[in-house]
Order: C-alpha cells, then sequence, then structure tokens
C-alpha cells in the first residue's frame, strides 16, 4: 500500500496515538530498538519523558504514578534486556491490578526469530505477566493497538499490557487512526454494572446480619475515588464495622470510629477476630489473598460471604462464596445504596449493639503496643512520630516489602484512597523509591515519603539519579535495623534464629551515599531528636534520604503465623513459645 | 474438610484466530497447575477469523469453575462453554492407526476394523492405516484391539465436541 501524502512514521504515529489517550508522562529508557520513538519524542513537548536508570524502576515509577492518579502508567524500553528488566514491575502490576501500558522495542520484524542483537521474545516472556499484549506486525496496525491497549489495561479489572513495537513498524509510515469512543470490543467485555436482583438478595442478607463486617481490597480503589466515597456512606448507614486489605487502605476512613484497621497476617486482633466471628461478610473489591485467609480452612467458618468483584475469576478461587456479585465496586455500592434507602431494612440493633461490645473488647488489646525506651528508636515510633508531622500536609505514602511495610500499614493512618501505594500481591523490594518518583510527578507540590527498609532501599538505589535530575523531592525515609527484617523474624520464629544471610553486612553509609547523588542526607539514631529529624525532612524542599536507626530486633506483631487461623494470632514476643508454628505451616510462605 | 470429587469436562472455546492464542491458553493451564486431557484447535471461521478450542481437562467443581473463569478473562477469548454441565453433547475422536502384520493377525485386524466401522485409508501386502471415528472411548477399544495384531504406530486427534439440538455456541 502506498502512504498517503499526510502518512507519518510508526515513531510518530504512536506518539500522536499516546497524546490522543491523554498521557502526560512517559516513563522510560533508551536502546537502540526504541531510537525512531525517542526521536519523535524529541521532536515535540507534549508528553514529558522521564529517563529512570533502570527498567524494572520505570514500571514502578508508572504504577506510582497511575495508583495516586487513577490513570494509565506509560512506560517505554528497549527491546531484550530492556524488556526482561520490566518483566518484575509488570508481574507487580499484575498482581495489584494496575493500569500500565508497556512499549517495549523489538528487532525489526525480518530479523524476529534470528537471535538478533538485544532479541528476546517478549510478548512470550511477559503473557504470563500481562493482563494482555501485542506483537505489532504492520503499521498499519499500530495506532488501533495502541488505543486498544489503553482500553484494556484501564478497563475491568485494570492490568499492565504490553505493546511489542519491531524496529521496522516504528519506521514505516502509514495514517493515523483516531481513538473510537466508547470502545466496543469484539471479545473483551467486563461486565461493570451488577445483576439487580443479586444486589437485592445481598441488601437482605446484609440487613438481617447480626455479626457483620466489611471486608473491602484494592477494587475500591481501582474504581474511583467516588467509590470509597459510597463505601463510607454505606458503611455509616449500616453502621457496621469495617476493616480494609493492605492494598485498600485509605478507602475507609482510618480515623474512623467503625474502622478496625487492616486484616490479615499482620491485621489488628479486632479485625481478625470479626472475620472469625462474623456471620455475613461482605467483601467488596478484595480477593481472599492467602495473606488475608490464614488457614483456609478455619478461615471464618459460620459466616455467609458476599463477594463484589469485577474479576469473575476471583471469585470462588479460593473461599466458597454465598452470594457473588460481578461489577464495578463503585455500581454496585451506588446500587445497594439506593436499595437500602428504598427498603429501610430493620436492622438487628440489639445484635449490633452485642457485636460491638465483643470487638471493643478485642480492641482493649490494644494489639498494636509496644515500648519505647529512652536509648533505641523503635520502628513503630518512629513511624508515629512520621504521621504525627506530615498528617495535616498533602502528602503520598509508598513503601518498600518487609517489616516497615507492615508498621507503615499498621501506624500510619490513611484517610483518603490514592495515597498510599505499596507492593501487595507480588511483594517486591525495590518497589517504593521508584513509586515515589512516579507520584511525585504527579503532583509536584505534595509530600511523597518512601517508607523503607535499608535491605529494599538497595534494590533500586540508583533511582537517587532520577530524583536528582528532575529535582523530585521525594523522602526516603529507612527504617534501618542493619536486617532483611522480615527474614530475620521469620527465621527467629521459625528457624530457630540461625540468621542465614539475613544480615545486611557492608552496609553503604547512607548519609554520604544521598550526597554522592545530590541529595540531602539525615541521620538518627536518639529517640529524642526524632522529631527534629522529620521535621528538618519535611522542610528540606529536596530529595532527603533519612537513616532512622531503629532496635535491630523487634518484629512486627501481631502475627498469624502461616497455617494457623485467624483466632491463633501472636501478639507480641511472650506470646510465640506457646505456640510453635506447625509443620504444615512450615511449608508455606 | 471432605475432599471434592474430581471429574472431567469437556469445555469448548471460540477464540481470535491470532498468533499466540494457543501459548495463552496453554500457559494458563500449565501456569496454574491444570491439567489438560485433550487439546484440538482449528480455525472454524475464516471470515470471522475465529478459532475453536475443545479442551477435556479434569478437575473439582471449584477448580472447573476457576478455569472456565480464568479462559473467560483472556482478551482474545469471545466463549466458554463447559459441555459437561450444560446439557447434552456430543464427543468425537479420529485416529490413524497403522497395524503391520501378515497371514491370520492381518485378516483378523481387517475384521475388527469393519466391525468398528474403522476405514482403511492405506494399504500394503503387510500394513493397514485404518482411520477409525467415535468417542474416545471406542477409539480406546480399537486401539486396544490393535495392540495384539501388530500395532506399530498411533496418531489421535483429541476430542471435538458440541451440544446436541439446534443452539450454537
Amino acid at each position: 500500500m502506498k502512504p498517503e501524502e499526510s502518512a507519518t512514521t510508526g515513531a510518530d504515529l504512536l506518539v500522536k496515538a499516546l497524546i490522543d489517550e491523554e498521557v502526560e508522562v512517559v516513563f522510560g529508557y533508551p536502546g537502540g530498538a526504541v531510537l525512531p520513538i525517542y526521536d519523535s519524542l524529541f521532536k515535540q513537548n507534549r508528553l514529558r519523558h522521564i529517563l529512570v536508570r533502570h527498567e524494572q524502576a520505570a514500571v514502578h515509577a508508572a504504577e506510582g504514578y497511575a495508583r495516586s492518579t487513577g490513570k494509565v502508567g506509560v512506560v517505554l524500553v528497549t527491546s531484550g534486556p530492556g524488556a526482561t528488566n520490566a518483566v518484575t514491575g509488570l508481574t507487580d502490576a499484575l498482581m495489584d491490578s494496575i493500569p500500565i501500558v508497556c512499549l517495549t522495542g523489538q528487532v525489526p520484524t525480518h530479523l524476529i526469530g534470528n537471535d538478533a542483537f538485544q532479541e528476546a521474545d517478549t510478548t512470550g516472556i511477559t503473557r504470563p505477566c500481562t493482563k494482555h499484549n501485542y506483537l505489532v506486525k504492520a503499521v498499519g496496525d499500530l495506532a488501533r493497538t495502541v488505543h486498544e491497549a489503553f482500553y484494556v489495561a484501564r478497563s475491568g479489572r485494570p492490568g499492565p499490557v504490553v505493546i511489542d513495537l519491531p524496529k521496522d513498524v516504528l519506521m514505516n509510515k502509514h495514517d493515523y487512526v483516531a481513538p473510537k469512543k466508547p470502545v466496543q470490543h469484539k471479545s473483551y467485555r467486563p461486565q461493570v454494572k451488577p445483576e439487580a436482583r443479586k444486589v437485592e438478595e445481598a441488601i437482605e442478607l446484609i440487613a438481617g446480619a447480626k455479626r457483620p463486617i466489611f471486608y473491602a481490597g484494592g477494587g475500591i480503589v481501582n474504581a474511583g475515588p467516588k467509590a470509597s466515597k459510597l463505601l463510607t456512606q454505606f458503611v455509616h448507614m449500616t453502621g457496621y464495622p469495617i476493616t480494609n486489605t493492605l492494598m485498600g487502605l485509605g478507602t475507609f476512613p482510618a480515623s474512623d470510629k467503625q474502622f478496625l484497621g487492616m486484616l490479615g497476617m499482620h491485621g489488628t486482633y479486632e479485625a481478625n477476630l470479626a472475620m472469625y466471628h462474623c456471620d455475613v461478610m461482605i467483601n467488596i473489591g478484595a480477593r481472599f489473598d492467602d495473606r488475608i485467609t490464614g488457614k483456609l480452612a478455619e478461615f471464618s467458618p459460620k459466616s455467609k460471604k458476599i463477594h463484589v468483584d469485577i474479576d469473575p475469576s476471583s471469585i470462588n478461587k479460593n473461599v466458597r462464596i454465598d452470594l457473588p456479585i460481578v461489577g464495578d465496586a463503585g455500581h454496585v455500592l451506588e446500587e445497594m445504596i439506593r436499595v437500602w434507602k428504598a427498603r429501610q431494612p430493620k436492622v438487628d440493633h440489639k445484635a449490633l449493639k452485642a457485636w460491638w461490645a465483643e470487638i471493643d473488647k478485642w480492641r482493649a488489646r490494644n494489639c498494636l503496643a509496644y515500648k519505647q525506651d529512652k536509648e533505641t528508636i523503635k520502628p513503630q515510633y518512629a513511624l508515629e512520630r512520621l504521621y504525627h508531622h506530615i498528617k495535616d500536609r498533602d502528602h503520598y505514602i509508598t513503601t518498600e516489602v518487609g517489616q516497615h511495610q507492615m508498621w507503615a500499614a499498621q501506624f500510619l493512618k490513611f484517610e483518603q484512597p490514592n495515597r498510599w501505594m505499596t507492593s501487595g500481591g507480588l511483594g517486591t523490594m525495590g518497589y517504593g523509591f521508584p513509586a515515589a518518583m512516579g507520584v511525585q510527578i504527579a503532583h509536584p507540590d505534595a509530600l511523597v515519603i518512601d517508607v523503607a527498609g535499608e535491605a529494599s532501599i538497595m534494590m533500586n538505589i540508583q533511582e537517587l539519579s532520577t530524583v536528582a535530575q528532575y529535582r523530585l523531592p521525594v523522602k526516603i525515609f529507612i527504617l534501618n535495623n542493619q536486617y532483611m527484617g522480615m527474614v530475620r523474624q521469620w527465621q527467629e520464629l521459625l528457624h530457630g534464629g540461625r540468621y542465614s544471610e539475613s544480615y545486611m553486612e557492608s552496609l553503604p553509609d547512607f548519609v554520604k551515599l544521598a550526597e554522592a547523588f545530590g541529595a540531602v542526607g539525615l541521620r538518627c539514631q536518639d529517640p529524642a531528636k526524632l522529631d527534629d529529624t522529620i521535621k528538618q525532612m519535611i522542610d528540606i524542599k529536596q530529595p532527603v534520604v533519612v537513616d532512622v536507626l531503629v532496635d535491630k530486633t523487634e518484629n512486627c506483631f501481631p502475627m498469624i503465623p502461616s497455617g494457623a487461623a485467624h483466632y491463633d494470632m501472636l501478639l507480641g514476643p511472650d506470646d510465640r513459645a506457646a505456640k510453635p508454628v506447625s509443620e504444615e505451616g512450615m511449608v508455606l510462605v | 474438610m471432605s475432599t471434592p470429587e474430581t471429574s472431567s469436562h469437556t469445555i469448548s472455546v471460540l477464540v481470535d484466530n491470532e498468533p499466540g492464542i494457543l501459548a495463552r491458553v496453554v500457559g494458563l493451564f500449565s501456569g496454574r497447575g491444570y491439567n489438560i486431557e485433550s487439546l484440538t484447535v482449528a480455525e472454524t471461521d475464516a471470515r470471522e477469523n475465529l478459532s475453536r478450542i475443545t479442551i477435556v481437562t479434569a478437575g473439582t467443581p471449584m477448580v472447573i469453575e476457576q478455569i472456565k473463569a480464568q479462559l473467560d478473562r483472556l482478551v482474545p477469548v469471545h466463549k466458554v462453554r463447559d459441555l459437561t454441565v450444560e446439557g447434552p453433547h456430543i464427543e468425537r475422536e479420529l485416529a490413524l492407526v497403522k497395524v503391520k502384520g501378515t497371514g491370520d493377525k492381518r485378516v483378523e485386524a481387517l475384521r475388527l476394523a469393519d466391525v468398528f466401522r474403522a476405514k482403511v485409508i492405506d494399504a500394503k501386502t503387510d500394513s493397514f492405516v485404518f482411520e477409525v471415528t467415535g468417542t474416545s472411548d471406542k477409539v480406546r477399544t480399537f486401539v486396544g484391539l490393535m495392540e495384539g495384531l501388530g500395532l506399530v504406530e498411533l496418531g489421535r486427534t483429541g476430542i471435538v465436541a458440541m451440544s446436541r439440538g439446534g443452539d450454537a455456541l
């Protein structure tokens, strides 16, 4: 086919398609196969490109951007190693349902399969770690594919989508195809609106509950900020208790008295016991992850379970559901509120009062208690003080993975959605810092803090160079216990205290490290000076690395040991001798 | 908790006939630890560019439900039907069976082929290739009989299946 006069190169078409998809920022790293795209980027000023220092960080940055804005995060990497380096980020986005479009370069079509330089079977490698992927073989398909990719990434249960772009496709010419609205895909049509009958059944079940609990997850975040408002409204209408998953924190205000805190392996005593003893469970946008359920056979054995999820494959996967509702959390909540208002159901207030009394008894155990002394900073204390100083500011929190992540989930309070970015499903060390960069790009004036451990932060420490280049005032708040804390904790609890390879030898001097990259480094070891250090960190309008030296052997409690049931929590160090971990549990992660 | 019974299900999947679709389906099964007892795939609608995949798999009811939901979630998948639970259906399989031998065994093979309505599609003085069509059970039985009569090579298509009656996938 002879291209028209107006025809443009594939690379220019791509940039045009991205602009039409309302993309503002691309996180990427150049290389041979994507040079035509970088040339197109150079010639325009609508798209901003953020140069990361490793492709994994590009994806995490895009995740942070996406999760804090509700938009699709866009990544651009080259062929071969560029694509393989992005795989961890893509898997992370898949597990946590984050909308990402990742553009990967590819060798020219005639070289595919030839073991060419920097060739990798990118669609083959990324098939199991994306929601969908494409190899564009002709420039005529390019624009349409990009539009479809954005639709797939953001609709239904969001996820990462890869578009593999051979270099010749980027250089050939074709006319542009604008996106069609509304999108009608021939086979992919996620169910957004729930069946009315199911919602009515649910309301009946909810209204008749004597020991109810709401259990809300990341699906509410993905359904948009309105869904969180609707959730809050509905929970208030019922007067029922609610718990959030790690991914769902912020969808219900943490300061509300109906909030029981996070549930699961390191969730609160009251949340987990309420899950165990409830008679009606209303799961909205959560997926009964193994960190939540603990021992499946003893998971909430007495309850009728309602499960609202946009992904039918999440329903009845681990836990038998009595009333499944497929649909978008926002739509379902809207319907639930409408039906509830119309019916004005009579809630059993007496039973509810008794249920709250029981919950308050569990709450009184004060399961997050710790003892701060004058000598060493307890990590929990560091986070409590951090929260004290940031709570009245416009702030966003990201984390790495490990003990510090769980403490952050326990001790920082989230009042709104989209403020908390953490790697939940995949548990990717090295996630938090690049994610914080992505958040800061989207919210330049906000206070963005990566709560980190000294081990995790080393996994993407090279990004200090990126924050220096773009003057991103990201704060890295390291709880430095000189151990891979969670590994150490498991070794203490499960492996007789044999701390195999979990001690961080030869840690860098984080203050000097920060300075070497042009950031500011602070250190604090004295509990009495902690407040000043945090205030200083907040006041410095530059990237700051804060090295907080905390108690080396503090463990993260409460804890449901692997393989144990919700009622079998370890509440503190004194508890564990009485409850050895079962052999079954030893096998589990 | 009692372990629920495992049962075999025949699932029809209508997909876009595009590169990688089979890898997506097979990868889903291997990645999630489901087993495939039989798999057939071919284009069935050239105009609409559709292929039909027929999968026989086994699992507990919960696992079967998961398999169907996971298949349905793939972007290029149009329809997923569990023929085993959605009313009566028919299943057929085709096998090519090569038998080598002379004398009585050869005569007996030919006689049994007739009983099973298998067609001779290739013949030499010391060999036959039979084409046998039917349920997997029938094919298995025929192949079993041929084992004693000089079976040297076997090719099976795997199962294709369809619901009875006028309703289409």
